[in-house]
């Protein structure tokens, strides 16, 4: 089935003229139409605009012109992603109907590199969530189980590739939502450093922390796409200029990748809380890895513990005042207001923001207020740089760190929404890579016993991308798990 | 003015916006000019659409340096970019973003030449940040609109110690500050078009004693004179509530000055937490030592030295060199005169008295008039130059200025056109001068009896009989001569 290929194969096939661009971006769009009643992964398909992309990539491969990396190639952009002339809401009301003049970085490096945009994914609000229930335009469901969720906040990414109805999506990852979809859904998920991908174009949730990266079938397609998407931009000032290696090389070595790595097993990261099936595959995929050469050893993370509080205090934080743009004034909605000025900003930011945000938006503006920002914010800074110093201290003996990606697979929708606390501690394994701007990449390595994916993740040290796909690789090489499909689900309606 | 503060004494500190003369606004490409129709210089990183991000233009900080070096302050090797969170319609992000706790320049002083001496004014910092846009709000209330063309214009917060005690000396110190702003050419300094702004920190407290009083805010001045009346007014009100048993509080007030009072602000507008936080999107700024080096040769000649060179160069008194070098353009002038013909004193008087007059009469303060001057520093020298060789009287050389100022020609073709030469021939003069004492007999008797003070009504009336043409030295000597009884 098109829809199963890969971007590697289905590349391969446009090049020799196998199969056309047209016909691969109308098998993405009809997946899309037969599973969207189950799913309701995306938020807007631009099926005209595609299958315009994907003639032009048709006559350009015809022309034998040279063709980008992805040319050809249908790909799902997440929602917090600036798409010029596309409807661009982050799954908010806020934005609705909001239509960016310009591309994202990232999504112009896309359309440079030939790829053929299907449509804007959904999301949990301005990619706040760990289940993606959060969308004021409805969650979105796992493929691999309707009534769970797929992991936030690019559970609409994520779902799209796991169903087919995409061949890879970009996600944005602020505390580990590239990663814990990628986890659910049983796809590759790669979050970059941070600098590594630029920001520009990227509705900004937590500025320090976010990161753009692909979701994927397989490691080949995370290289592949980390090829077109890192390297500085000068429009982001945290962009970092430094080259691009070239990915593709990093895992020629497939399973013999694995020789010689040295891989840390942080304690604090398989504590109790764990899922028994969790830790089961997890540990038998560091059998794996140390089966095909690797050398592992037990290491420290000894902050880990305070990297969720960490996280809920400077995220929020950024949040506040990054979402302080949306006023009623210039763009997206404006609630009916007949008072004053504070009316208008307080009814429209009333009506347009949905629970989360605004749970989100008031923590952070207390952390920031006078009088409190010496106790909250500031000492969470400082533990932030503890947890960064954590890192260093492993990454001194060791190439890549590996750890399970969630304490549990999908949970059920609903199950955590009314204990915002305990949905955030669904981020406890992941969070810490962020508040260390460090790349890490998950990868599916079995399943639960209710027949869930279950994520192994794969931490490196500051551009170490290329170490980490290794690993990731090497993994992938010995194993099939990435070869796991979720049940077709075309047909089907979302259960009530 | 006068000031009665009784038994309290006065405590003032300003805070200076200065907009940046650059090309480019301060995190974006759009152009930071003023003048142009509502929100043609914008874009969506100034307009701070979703996923827009700043990029800081390096010329700002080069700015930045070079007021700090010109005003004495260290230069932070490492600053800081904050936040500072408010809501309102002409902020586009919600956040304006600025220098807060590690600002570029710090520690600074500038001395205030005042008429009893020179007062040192420290500075607590300058720090860079983004202007906002501006609201307009519609004749008849239905509307409000927003022009987000100086949304992005960099500006410079210059702040400065509570270190002034008098209306006059905040003036001063103002006038000073935007004289080193001009010469620095970082700044024009217009207070009315709003490039030049200041806010005044305020407080009383009884004489003689340490602890600082209330400290109240003013806003909202457009002159340098607004400034000093608003202090004025607000000093006099604060001891006035005092003196009446009453407490201040801390506020901030408008200047109004159509009823010259100042009024409190709503309190809602005054009341703000602005949640400082430093900007996640842009890296701590790295200033290295070389850069503040090039930045300090590039540095031009300040008041000061311009002054002092004026004094010990030139030979002018130093009043002269005071009121030349308050403005750059006018030093600039001034020199460039003195360049085409080398008579400082003479080049003083004119630019002091004539022009600078002008410029009052045409209320040109803010303007860099001198670029505009129809009388080029060459055309004053040269007439100068007549005056001095003798070809034309100081008195034939306020009309040939005159016609210059219209006409924008050469003094000496003027000179030529109208016939202004003047007359140094004897003969002509000495008819005149015959003339004028055959007709005054009396006076003549008069002054030849030792009433001396006549001999200006002699002088006189030869000029009138010449039609001021008559070489006044010639007229001098030899009527000296002819009254003498030869
Ligand atoms: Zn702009």
């Amino acid at each position: 089935m098109l829809n199963d290929l890969t971007i590697a194969t289905a590349a391969e096939r446009l090049r020799r003229g196998e199969l056309s661009a047209v016909d691969l971006t109308r098998a993405a769009l009809d997946r899309i139409a037969a599973t969207e009643p189950a799913l309701n992964a995306f938020l807007t398909v631009t099926a005209d605009a595609a299958l315009t992309a994907a003639a032009d990539a048709d006559a350009a491969l015809k022309r034998g012109a040279a063709a980008g990396p992805l040319t050809g190639i249908p790909i799902a952009v997440k929602d917090v992603i600036a798409t010029r002339g596309v409807r661009t809401t982050a799954a908010s009301k806020i934005l609705e109907g909001f239509v960016p003049s310009y591309d994202a970085t990232v999504t112009r490096r896309l359309r440079d590199a030939g790829a053929v945009i299907v449509g804007k994914v959904n999301c949990d609000e301005f990619a706040m969530g760990s289940s993606n229930e959060n969308s004021a335009y409805g969650l979105t469901r796992n493929p691999w189980d309707l009534a769970r969720v797929p992991g936030g906040s690019s559970g609409g990414s994520a779902a799209s590739v796991a169903a087919g109805q995409a061949l890879a999506a970009l996600g944005t990852d602020t505390g580990g939502s590239i990663r814990l979809p990628a986890a659910y859904t049983g796809i590759v998920g790669l979050k970059p450093t941070y600098g590594r991908v630029s920001r520009f174009g990227v509705i900004a949730y937590a500025s320090s922390l976010d990161q753009v990266g692909p979701l994927t079938r397989d490691v080949t397609d995370a290289a592949l796409l980390l090829g077109v998407l890192a390297g500085h931009d000068p429009r982001d000032s945290t962009s970092v200029d430094r080259p691009v290696p070239d990915y593709a090389a990093a895992i020629a070595g497939g399973v013999a990748g694995a020789r010689g790595l040295r891989i840390a097993l942080p304690r604090e990261y398989f504590a109790a809380g764990l899922q028994p099936d969790v830790e089961r595959a997890v540990r038998a995929a560091t059998d794996v890895l140390r089966d095909a050469g690797a050398a592992l050893h037990e290491a420290s993370l000894p902050h880990t513990e305070y990297g969720v509080a960490c996280y809920y205090i400077l995220a929020p934080a950024e949040a506040s005042s990054n979402l302080a743009r949306y006023d009623g004034i210039r763009y997206g909605l404006r609630a009916p207001s007949t008072g004053g000025l504070l009316d208008l900003y307080r009814d429209t930011r009333e009506a347009g923001f949905g629970r989360e945000v605004k749970r989100r938006i008031m923590l952070g503006t207390y952390v920031l207020s006078s009088g409190y920002y010496d106790a909250y914010y500031l000492k969470a800074q400082k533990v932030r740089t503890l947890i960064r110093r954590d890192f260093e201290r492993v990454f001194a003996d060791a190439d890549v760190i590996v750890t399970p990606v969630a304490p549990t697979t999908a949970f059920r929708i609903g199950e955590k929404t009314a204990d915002p606390l305990a949905m955030y501690l669904s981020d406890v394994l992941t969070i810490g890579v962020n508040l260390a701007g460090l790349p890490a990449i998950v990868v599916p390595c079995g399943l639960d016993h209710a027949g869930m994916p279950i994520g192994l993740q794969i931490v490196g040290p500051p551009f170490g991308e290329e170490a980490v796909l290794r690993a990731a690789c090497a993994f992938e090489a010995a194993t099939d798990w990435h070869a796991l499909r979720p049940p077709d689900v075309a047909g089907r309606e979302a259960p009530r | 003015m006068s000031l009665r503060l009784g038994n309290y004494e006065s405590v003032i500190g300003l805070e200076v916006h200065a907009e940046l003369l650059t090309a480019s606004k301060i995190f974006c490409g759009c152009s930071a000019a003023f003048g142009a129709p509502p929100n043609r210089h914008t874009c969506p990183v100034c307009l701070g659409m979703p996923g827009m991000l700043p990029v800081l233009n390096r010329r700002v900080v080069e700015f930045a340096v070079r007021a700090g070096l010109a005003t004495h302050c260290r230069i932070a090797p490492v600053s800081r970019w904050a936040r500072k969170n408010y809501f309102y319609p002409d902020l586009c992000k919600g956040y304006q973003i600025s220098q807060y706790e590690l600002p570029i320049c710090e520690a600074g002083w500038i001395d205030v030449p005042l008429e009893d001496g020179t007062k040192r004014v420290r500075l607590t910092r300058i720090h860079m940040e983004e202007d906002t846009g501006k609201n307009i709000h519609d004749a008849h209330g239905s509307a409000s609109l927003v022009d987000f063309n100086r949304s992005g214009v960099p500006l410079l917060e210059i702040v400065s110690e509570p270190d002034m005690t008098w209306p006059a000396e905040a003036g001063a110190y103002l006038r000073t500050l935007r004289s080193i702003l001009q010469y620095l050419q970082i700044c024009d300094g217009n207070m009315e078009e709003g490039s030049f702004r200041c806010d005044a920190n305020c407080s009383v407290r009884p004489r003689n004693t340490m602890a600082l009083g209330t400290k109240i805010e003013i806003k909202n001045m457009n002159s340098f004179r607004a400034v000093e009346r608003a202090i004025a007014y607000e000093l006099e009100r604060q001891v006035r509530v005092l003196e009446e048993g009453g407490t201040l509080v801390q506020e901030t007030r408008l200047w109004d000055p159509d009823r010259e009072e100042t009024r409190a602000m709503r309190s809602k507008e005054s009341a703000h937490d602005y949640r400082y936080f430093p900007d996640p999107d842009l890296p701590p700024l790295v200033v290295s030592a070389s850069f503040v080096e090039d930045v300090r040769r590039s540095l031009p000649e300040l008041p000061d030295a311009r002054r002092a060179r004026f004094v010990s160069v030139l030979g002018l008194p130093e009043y002269d060199a005071e009121v030349l070098t308050a403005r750059r353009d006018v030093a600039d002038y001034f020199e460039a005169v003195v360049t085409a013909h080398p008579n400082a004193k003479a080049a003083s008087n004119w630019v002091m008295g004539d022009i600078l007059r002008l410029v009052r009469e045409q209320k040109l303060d803010d303007a860099p008039v001198i670029e505009r001057w129809p009388v080029t520093a060459a055309h004053l020298g040269a007439l100068i130059a007549l005056i001095d060789g003798g070809t034309i009287s100081g008195k034939i050389a306020k009309t040939v200025f005159e016609e210059m100022l219209a006409c924008g020609d050469a003094p000496a073709a003027i000179v030529e056109r109208t016939g202004l030469v003047q007359v140094s021939d004897e003969g002509p003069i000495v008819a005149a001068i015959d003339q004028v004492l055959a007709a005054n007999g009396a006076k003549v008797e008069e002054y030849r009896g030792g009433k001396d003070k006549l001999f200006g009504f002699f002088v006189g009336q030869v000029m009138k009989a010449t039609g001021g043409k008559a070489n006044p030295g010639l007229v001098n000597a030899l009527l000296k001569k002819k009254l003498a009884g030869s």
